[in-house]
């Protein structure tokens, strides 16, 4: 399969990666090293808390979108990082066993004004459980490498 | 964790450091960020990084853990003086993320959060929403990390 460059993101194009399956183990070793709040590691004291129940930490969510954006496009492409994320909300418990999908859809395109082998894509990600409930949502711009470089 | 009241626009935390080793970054990236200049030294110079570095969510869920031991450490004090402790969370999300410099082996993070809003839930009267701006800078002074964040923090009872 050739590699994805930035011209092969076209706004409106819209592609769902997963599903993927989320442990109750993952969730646990996640917060025991970087969110340890009893929300994310025990079920009696998540229980007594507003996620109601043992929930992943936001920044476990963070990192799974994360990881369904490197298997589903960002590893077969001329990826050049990312220069940060415009939002991310955290809407929905996500529990364990979950099996979670990621939609994305391409927002905007635009070449790079100062490197022309560069464009930048901006994308809207919606991590979804079974029941199509939106867990969380993100919206980040990508740097892609160019087929073609632009003439400068 | 001070209940909503008491907290004020401009209080700062003073999160402390971390220093980034290589083990830690291959580990991290290797289950969530798997990208060649995150996860393999030789494939990260040819890359236009030059070296290995951090996965951006990496240095961010350093942040978070930072910001837990420091909310576990005014827990412990609040204690021993027999006060109460205010719950926080969950948190809402973030915005405003930027990853301006890479985070490269051995660099140190200096992390600190600084509160920027306060205000009622109005969905939840026990709570407030408190909202931080935090960074992180390395030891050269250059920012590699900041963004905007939102929790819920209970209010102070009967109130």
């Amino acid at each position: 399969m050739p590699k994805l460059h930035w011209e092969d993101f076209k706004p409106g194009d819209v592609a769902v990666y997963g599903p993927r399956l989320v442990t109750r183990e993952e969730i646990v070793a996640f917060a025991a090293e970087f969110d340890p709040q009893p929300m994310h590691l025990d079920e009696a004291a998540a229980s007594a808390t507003l996620l109601g129940g043992l929930a992943a930490s936001g920044w476990h969510v963070s990192s799974l979108v994360m990881r369904m954006m490197a298997d589903g496009f960002i590893l077969n492409s001329a990826s050049m990082g990312g220069p940060g994320v415009e939002e991310m909300n955290w809407l929905k418990p996500l529990r364990p066993g979950t099996q979670i999908r990621l939609r994305a859809t391409v927002m905007d395109s635009r070449p790079s004004k100062s490197r022309p082998e560069m464009g930048l894509t901006k994308l809207r990600y919606e991590m979804l459980d079974e029941a199509g409930g939106v867990v969380a949502t993100m919206v980040a711009t990508a740097m892609f490498g160019r087929r073609e470089k632009a003439a400068s | 964790m001070k209940y909503f009241e008491d907290i004020r626009v401009g209080d700062r935390y003073a999160l402390g450091r971390h220093t980034f080793t290589a083990g830690d970054i291959k580990a991290f990236a290797t289950r969530f960020d798997p990208q060649l200049f995150h996860v393999d030294e030789a494939e990260a110079e040819k890359s236009h990084f030059g070296a290995l570095i951090a996965s951006g969510w990496h240095t961010a869920s350093i942040w978070m853990r930072l910001m837990v031991a420091y909310r576990r450490r005014e827990m412990d004090v609040a204690r021993a003086r027999g006060e109460p402790v205010a719950e926080i969370g969950p948190a809402l999300g973030f915005r405003d993320l930027k990853w301006p410099k890479p985070v490269y082996v051995g660099d140190t993070i200096d992390y600190a959060s600084e509160v920027v809003e306060t205000r009622a839930s109005e969905s939840r009267p026990r709570l407030g929403l408190l909202t931080v701006a935090s960074t992180g800078v390395n030891q050269n002074g250059e920012t590699v990390i900041s963004f905007i964040s939102t929790t819920f923090v209970e209010r102070r009872p009967g109130k």
